[in-house]
């Protein structure tokens, strides 16, 4: 039981990583159709970000707490403002050419990638947290490491701001309008390119939030970090349904919570395998992913 | 078939293939260029590299500059070409020419299963499922279940079993030749399909899917066909793959793997047979050369700014890519086409958001 039970808040705490970066990919899907690769670059940002500002900028900070905090503001900052201006210099000039903006987006992660091994080297590099992350609490007889819950209380904070955003704001209303018929919004007057770079900046912010997270989930973080969880939130935004938030949701939720319980239960790395079977069987039964097909009834 | 189109369709491409073969003969050197003389194996093996990338960069090009599917997992049919056969001949014991056939039957049967799910979706969500399919396929090559691939170390293939005029380093004239008939045979298969009447359903496919099942067609057969044509030739590369580097490695698994076939794709030209090629080929030979440069003294002394980028080969091949995307959607064969609509102007329809859908 103790056993069933570590392994579900973890996988939580894994979904919510999933969470973050599919948000931000879902919806710069929905409303540009645009799939962004450079997510994984973000990532990076908000994880390398955070390190070094920690490492050579707070290192005089003698609360580790403040000086991790301090850090990952500056790691999320980062994030956002680099997303914003991929969207500016490198996507907005190929509005319209959509092979392309995608392709900038490959090569950019590559690039960037290569470019972080380059500067910092391949190895992953320890991250400064509070001790008190590294510690556990007993639930129910299971020892919880204590950052899992700071992962999902994030997670949580994230979900519940987008839905304020995108429900009770104007722009959320045109990035919600832009998602469901962006020539009608665009016919209405309103210049939906200026909710572009808007909604490359919140996904940014929201991968960099995920990067410092998997820092502390990890306690590493190294040069391929951000590619190798961009794939399973690829998996993720695709069981969702392309441009929804909720189903993201979820679909994170599903996907960390079966890979847990298999790597665990059955054998390492059949997790992995058997969520892309669920990718598969998702796609035999409903092609547009969980939310997909609700949008694609009323539509 | 008009002359013309007989003359630079069949006639200039074997003349060149025959040219290439000659390669290994050459008696002389070209220095900076090559560091040994062009006999030697060392430059041979480099240029049987080149060649193989060109015709794998061809394989993924059936699907990407022909009937516009933008797949991320390519790399995962390369991976069983390379892995199974050198797994049936080294862990199986099995001999050469069974484990060829055994694992082409494979790869066409998974090219299909998993072709026909794949399809399911189009656009970007096709191409995030195939990356999807690659990872299981590289995760499993990694943990390893039935010690079979040797997860990281890799698995060097057991060369007794191997026809002898593959093996050592005084045959790698011959292996070059292997690669230089693999381009060819892809090459010409390419020239021949896409010239044939499903081939040209292909190429609608990607100017406009809508129009074509208008016509009463239906779409998903043809985009299968072109995928597991794609995917079979690629896995026959796989197995050149093995042959020339003598075992299997996790690298082929890897996403990176398809990324840089469809950056050599796009460098050279989507839809252009030696656009693709000369991609594969150029890509290949810079990120070998640049290594080299990399980690020559001149680069070491200089600043840190400026060597660090010049050691990555991959920063300045992405750079390189992302220039071409912008500036150059028609690749280095676009320049040969000037004005008319070439390379990934021509697929961008089929990526559209709106062509979406089953």
């Amino acid at each position: 039981m103790s056993t069933f039970l570590l392994l579900t808040v973890t996988g939580v705490g894994l979904a919510a990583m999933y969470f973050l970066i599919a948000s931000g990919l879902s919806l710069i899907y929905g409303l540009m159709g645009v799939l962004n690769f450079a997510h994984g670059a973000f990532i990076t940002v908000g994880s390398y970000g955070t390190w070094w500002t920690s490492a050579h900028v707070f290192d005089g900070i003698h609360s580790t707490l403040w000086r991790w905090l301090l850090s990952a503001l500056v790691g999320l900052i980062l994030g956002g403002v680099f997303a914003a201006l991929v969207e500016l210099i490198l996507i907005r000039p190929l509005y319209t050419r959509h092979i392309e903006q995608v392709l900038v987006t490959v090569g950019l992660q590559l690039a960037f990638v290569a470019l972080v091994s380059g500067i910092w080297g391949p190895d992953p590099k320890t991250f400064v947290v509070p001790a008190w992350l590294h510690r556990t609490t007993d639930l129910g007889g299971a020892l919880i490491p204590n950052d899992r819950w700071i992962e999902i209380a994030t997670a949580a904070v994230v979900l519940a701001l987008l839905q304020l955003f995108l429900r009770r704001t104007r722009y959320g209303l045109i990035i919600r309008a832009g998602v469901e018929n962006r020539a009608m919004v665009q016919a209405l007057g309103i210049d939906v390119r200026k909710a572009f770079t808007l909604v490359f900046a919140i996904g940014g912010v929201a991968a960099a939030v995920a990067g410092v997270l998997s820092g502390v989930y990890f306690n590493v973080v190294g040069p391929d970090q951000g590619t190798s969880l961009l794939i399973f939130a690829f998996i993720v935004v695709v069981i969702g349904g392309l441009g929804s938030i909720g189903g993201s949701a979820v679909a994170a939720f599903v996907v960390a919570i079966v890979q847990q319980y298999t790597n665990y239960y059955a054998s390492a790395g059949l997790g992995d395998m058997v969520v892309v079977l669920l990718l598969g069987l998702v796609l035999l039964a409903r092609p547009r992913g969980l939310a997909g097909a609700v949008v694609g009834a009323r539509a | 078939m008009s002359n013309r189109r007989l003359v630079a369709d069949w006639l200039w491409p074997l003349a060149v293939f025959a040219a290439l073969a000659l390669v290994p003969e050459l008696g002389f050197s070209i220095p900076k260029v090559f560091d040994q003389p062009i006999s030697s194996p060392g430059t041979l093996a480099l240029l049987g590299a080149c060649l193989l990338f060109g015709g794998l960069a061809l394989t993924y090009d059936i699907q990407f500059g022909y009937t516009g599917l933008l797949s991320f997992g390519h790399a995962l049919y390369i991976a069983l070409g390379v892995y199974l056969s050198n797994i049936a001949i080294t862990d199986w014991h099995w001999s050469f020419w069974p484990s060829i056939l055994f694992t082409m039957g494979v790869a066409v049967v998974v090219a299909n299963v998993l072709g026909y799910v794949s399809l399911r979706v189009g656009g970007i969500a096709f191409a995030m499922v195939t990356l999807a399919f690659a990872q299981a396929g590289s995760v499993l090559a990694l943990k390893d279940p039935h010690h079979w691939t040797h997860g990281e170390e890799g698995l060097g293939a057991d060369y007794t079993k191997l026809p002898k005029a593959f093996v050592g380093i005084v045959n790698t004239k011959n292996l070059y030749w292997l690669t230089l008939a693999f381009l060819a045979a892809v090459f010409f298969v390419v020239r021949w399909t896409v010239d044939s009447s499903p081939g040209r359903i292909w190429q609608a496919i990607r100017e406009n899917e809508k129009r074509v099942e208008v016509l009463g067609l239906r779409p998903r057969a043809y985009k299968l066909q072109a995928f597991v044509l794609s995917s079979t030739l690629a896995a026959a590369g796989g197995i050149v793959y093995m042959l020339l580097y003598s075992g299997s490695t996790l690298a082929v698994t890897l996403p990176n793997f398809t990324l840089t076939l469809l950056l050599m794709v796009v460098i050279g030209g989507a839809g252009s047979r030696w656009g693709a090629v000369l991609g594969g080929i150029l890509y290949t030979y810079l990120n070998n050369r640049l290594i080299a440069v990399g980690s020559s003294s001149a680069v070491q002394g200089l600043p840190h700014a400026l060597r660090i980028p010049l050691e990555q080969p991959l920063f300045l091949l992405g750079v390189v890519f992302i220039l071409i995307v912008v500036f150059l959607p028609g690749g280095l064969a676009g320049l040969a086409v000037r004005g008319r609509v070439s390379g990934l102007r021509r697929i961008d329809a089929a990526i559209r958001p709106e062509a979406e859908g089953a």
